[in-house]
């Protein structure tokens, strides 16, 4: 781990805090409709797994997933003028923040279904490695997807097929709100075992631990290694959902709330720099942050008369739903 | 002229898409050894690579597809079962048809889902007979049901090369029809054929009841003129193809082996008289509501949409305007 790559973790982690909080002041403004599920407290596992990728990999992440989008290296100002239903969003407007998507980075999207994302990576790097590239991919996955049987079957399938599948589970302690211990049998890394899928559980709140854990990861893969697992022991510092926002959910007892935020990725890795490294980097930030508000604010909202472009890629038109 | 299976046009369509297109490879349960003896022979001749057998994870490898299809590929899943499509709506509806739209246009995704054997195959029973076309009609994934050899070959060849997923339904009841088929060639997507003119009633048949309408037409042929129009794709369906035939005959009977509620009799029957006035109440022949095949063959067919049912409603749509 170079200065720079420490700075650059820094960065990531710093951008997609700020973007968060702007994002939910925007939620809270009404320039976002329907909310967002912030990845406060999570960031060290998007962007340490991102920077341990190369420019051939693919990924595809969850409904919390706007720090794996930023962490791929995706436009902020394109993501939050997508939050922001805006024309010029990475998806045009269509999918908003639960299915931001760049697929010219790799990124297959955020997926709103849970347990998702495995067999849709582990299908798409098969094909790529089939197409002469020499792409791994990750699938992020909360712990709540680890009780989903399409991801178990990804699991088994990837190992099978030996398809180089990084399985990240950010294990934040809630499915919404059922705490792990009420929802998993076992242990998240046995759910690997049982494929022979290597794993490790990491300090998610520590971004160069998970960094160097999918490096090594994603090292043994590229020589030709079969699929691994990542459980990263994370915290969400704020709701499962806006909503909770106005409506107040007793579920996360308070001085729990209060010890997990107290581990915060973000000051983790700002004290591994110097303070005027640090202090340019939040400048930076802040000045990419505001740009992109600007950005999403002063964009147009899409054209009504286009609500369905794009439904098929085939130009297959459809009869409209008026009398 | 050469005479042809339907099961080995489909045969004959993916042997010539895995040659013809790199990007074109098969998963499926058993498709190895060929046990829907639809695949026979293809993994010799293409290797195991690009005829790849399956685990019985049906969400897993038709999502895998998905990545498949998003990454350049054009993946053909074969499903065993009809009633399969249920446990993969989900992978098929929401992900495989929504990215495009979701992604603002950043993607395709061409998977092909092919149903060799869909609906009854007599003996099977419950959880083996579904004919389930219509829901995927009704999210708007493109679906098609080939009623002959010349129709399946063609129509799985289109579906393989189209950009968006397809499923193409092969009937149980088709897959032994032979045709004298001299010219194989793709059969554009939205686009019917009439099988037989007729002046006096319009018979909508889909997939393998396009048969027994025919003979039925012909069995009633000193009585009524009828018409057998065969939509060959039901989404998007060939409305104007469809409507130029009931505007000559001003009679309208569907026969869909589906189930009567929301089912693509309904469908087929509002969307023509929104634009045509007939001069008798529409009819629809299809299986009852909610119907679950019983195992008793005498059971399977009493709720399965039959000739005799077609005549009795062409006989009552006729008396009905005269």
């Amino acid at each position: 781990m170079t200065d720079a790559d420490r700075v650059r973790l820094y960065r990531t982690v710093r951008l997609i805090r700020r973007f968060e909080e702007r994002a939910v002041e925007l939620v809270h403004g009404g320039q976002i409709v329907g909310g967002i599920h912030p990845y406060l407290g999570q960031e060290g596992v998007a962007a340490g797994v991102c920077a341990a990728l190369g420019a051939d990999d693919v990924l595809a992440g969850t409904h919390r997933g706007h720090g794996h989008v930023l962490a791929r290296g995706a436009d902020p100002a394109r993501m939050l003028a997508e939050l922001c239903g805006r024309v010029t969003g990475l998806n045009a407007g269509r999918g908003g923040s639960m299915h931001a998507a760049d697929l010219s980075i790799g990124v297959l999207g955020a997926n709103a279904i849970v347990g998702a994302s495995g067999a849709i990576i582990t299908g798409a790097v098969w094909a790529r490695r089939r197409q002469g590239h020499d792409t791994v991919g990750v699938s992020f996955f909360g712990d709540g997807a680890v009780n989903e049987g399409m991801l178990l079957e990804a699991f088994n399938l990837a190992a099978l097929w030996r398809v180089p599948v990084l399985f990240v589970c950010e294990n934040n302690g809630y499915a919404t709100t059922m705490p792990v211990a009420g929802a998993v049998a076992g242990s998240i890394a046995g759910r690997a075992a049982a494929f022979d899928i290597p794993a490790v559980e990491v300090d998610g709140q520590d971004p160069e631990t998970v960094r160097a854990a999918a490096a090594a990861a994603v090292d043994r893969m590229r020589a030709g290694g079969g699929p691994e697992l990542i459980e990263a022991r994370t915290y969400r510092f704020d709701a499962h959902h806006t909503f909770e926002h106005a409506v107040r959910l007793d579920y996360r007892p308070p001085d729990e709330v209060t010890r997990g935020r107290a581990r915060d990725p973000v000051d983790i890795q700002g004290s591994r720099l110097a303070d005027a490294d640090r202090a340019a980097v939040n400048a930076e930030v802040e000045a990419t942050v505001d740009a992109a508000v600007r950005f999403a604010l002063d964009s147009p909202e899409p054209d009504p008369a286009d609500a369905l472009a794009y439904l098929y890629a085939s130009g297959l038109t459809v009869r409209t739903g008026g009398g | 002229m050469p005479r042809l299976s339907y099961r080995r046009a489909l045969t004959r369509a993916l042997a010539d898409e895995l040659a013809h297109d790199e990007a074109v490879f098969l998963l499926g349960e058993d498709i190895q050894v060929g046990a829907s003896l639809v695949t026979t022979g293809l993994a010799k001749r293409f290797g195991t690579e690009r005829v790849r057998d399956t685990p019985l994870s049906e969400q897993a490898f038709t999502s895998f597809a998905t990545g498949a299809a998003l990454a350049g590929l054009r993946p053909v899943i074969e499903f065993q079962i009809p009633s399969l499509l249920f446990l993969v709506f989900e992978q098929i509806v929401n992900h495989a048809h929504k990215f495009p739209l979701m992604t603002g246009g950043q993607c395709r995704v061409p998977v092909t889902y092919l149903v060799p054997g869909s609906g009854s195959r007599t003996g099977w029973a419950g959880q083996h007979s579904d004919h389930p076309y219509s829901l995927f009609a009704h999210v708007g994934v493109v679906t098609v049901v080939p009623a002959t050899p010349a129709d399946a070959y063609g129509l799985l060849v289109t579906a393989i090369r189209h950009d968006d997923p397809v499923v193409v339904f092969a009937p149980a009841p088709a897959m032994d029809v032979r045709d004298d088929v001299d010219d194989l060639a793709p059969v554009p997507l939205g686009r019917g054929r009439i099988h037989r003119n007729g002046c006096d009633v319009t018979v909508v048949a889909i997939g393998h009841l396009v048969h027994d309408a025919l003979a039925v037409a012909e069995e009633m042929a000193d009585q009524v003129s009828v018409e057998v129009f065969d939509p060959r794709t039901l989404y998007p369906f060939d409305i104007d193809g469809l409507v130029e035939s009931v505007t000559r005959t001003g009679r309208l009977v569907v026969f869909d082996d589906g189930n009567r509620s929301c089912g693509m009799a309904a469908e087929i029957i509002a969307s023509v008289v929104e634009r045509v006035r007939l001069l008798a109440p529409p009819r629809r022949v299809t299986r009852p509501d909610g119907a679950v095949l019983p195992f008793a063959p005498a059971l399977d067919r009493a709720v399965q949409p039959g000739r005799d049912h077609l005549v009795t409603a062409i006989h009552l749509t006729v008396k009905d305007s005269s």
